[in-house]
């Protein structure tokens, strides 16, 4: 396949997974790639909502991999990003729809329309969704939060990840790790209540690909179905636009790590 | 230690537990990683049977697999406490 497959992925709910994969999806896209992305947590469909098209869902990626919708029907084009497309988990039907060989279908598929990425958002747990998601992956984000169950679950996945995916079975290049840190609050982490980067490096013994500071922006972005990556203003925005240069080989310094002092101005005018 | 030095000590930081117990629960979950199903309760077993003879804490027992290419080893380790008795209940070391 020509196209670059990425997993987000943890193991763990409600860590960031689908905040990560459009935020991702989008960065990707706004540097000028064709990005799809996918939606696997079949019976709950939750992307349509954080990117926004959720009332333009027709056909979902289980009517492609049954043949009862093309490619082309299923892929919901970005309405503020001509290269972007979502496609959207099924509803109704329940997750063993999928099989490995729609998946395959589907993703050789995209190759061959000229995508150059496909991120595959992962649902939660180390079932059959969770399972296919990464299957095919050449690189895998995997979101974590400073906390305990959630660092745990993520050396779960990179277990798995390193054994129970196509290019381990077949023996090729292993995958592509990286770790992406969110919910970070560095008020916590100076005060030694919360896991710092270097805690969760060490434990996990592999580095982060960025870290994204816990932010009230990411709710009001999900509110309003806009991936936090393009509110500009916002540190998680800007923290993931740090991670989508990275991803792509740019070296960038981590930011927002330090306990920010707001100026006179934020804090009369609030920011 | 004074009565100052005593007064003033704070508890560890919450963030250090939550390391110390992670750095351990993630070596010993990665150490059966891909194991057999079986290893768990393999090394319940034999720590009743060296319970037999020497008084042994189930955190003193380590099983490992290990792949090499073409065959696997499986490595146990016992650490025995420091004067071990036959049938003591003297606490176990490490």
């Amino acid at each position: 396949m020509t196209a670059e497959i990425i997993v987000v992925t943890s193991g763990k709910g409600g860590v960031g997974k689908t905040t990560t994969s459009a935020s991702l999806a989008t960065g990707l896209a706004i540097q000028g790639k064709k990005v799809a992305v996918i939606d696997f947590d079949v019976g709950l469909r939750n992307l349509d909502l954080i990117m926004g098209c959720e009332r333009r869902v027709v056909y979902d990626f289980v009517n492609v991999v049954h043949g009862e919708a093309t490619l082309k029907q299923a892929l919901i084009k970005d309405k503020r990003y001509e290269t972007l497309y979502v496609l959207a988990a099924s509803q109704t039907r329940d997750k063993d729809a999928l099989t490995q060989e729609g998946v395959e279908k589907v993703l050789q598929g995209l190759s061959d329309e000229g995508f150059d990425y496909v991120v595959c958002d992962s649902p939660a747990g180390i079932e059959k969704g969770a399972h296919l998601a990464m299957y095919f992956a050449d690189h895998a984000v995997v979101v974590v939060n400073p906390e305990v169950s959630s660092v745990r679950d993520s050396d779960r996945i990179l277990g798995l990840l390193a054994s129970k995916t196509r290019r381990a079975e077949k023996g090729e290049d292993a995958i592509k790790q990286h770790l992406l840190l969110t919910r970070y609050n560095p008020a916590r982490v100076a005060v030694g209540e919360m896991l710092s980067v270097k805690d969760v490096e060490d434990i996990l013994g592999i580095n982060v690909v960025g870290v994204i500071p816990e932010s009230e922006n990411v709710l009001a972005a999900s509110n309003s179905g806009v991936p936090v990556i393009l509110d500009e203003n916002s540190y998680a925005g800007q923290a993931y636009s740090d991670t989508v240069a990275r991803l792509l080989g740019e070296e960038r310094p981590l930011r927002f790590l330090e306990v920010q002092k707001k100026g006179f101005f934020q804090r009369v005018f609030g920011g | 230690m004074g009565i100052l030095d005593f007064l003033k000590r704070r508890p560890e930081p919450s963030a250090v537990v939550a390391k110390e117990r992670l750095r351990i629960i993630v070596a010993q979950e990665r150490s059966t990683r891909g194991a057999p199903d079986y290893l768990p309760l393999l090394r319940n077993e034999l720590l009743e049977v060296i319970k037999k003879y020497v008084h042994v804490d189930i955190e003193a027992i380590n099983i490992n697999v290990e792949r090499d290419s073409g065959h696997e080893i499986l490595e146990l380790s016992v650490a025995l406490p420091e004067n071990a008795k036959p049938g003591t209940t003297a606490p176990a070391a490490g």
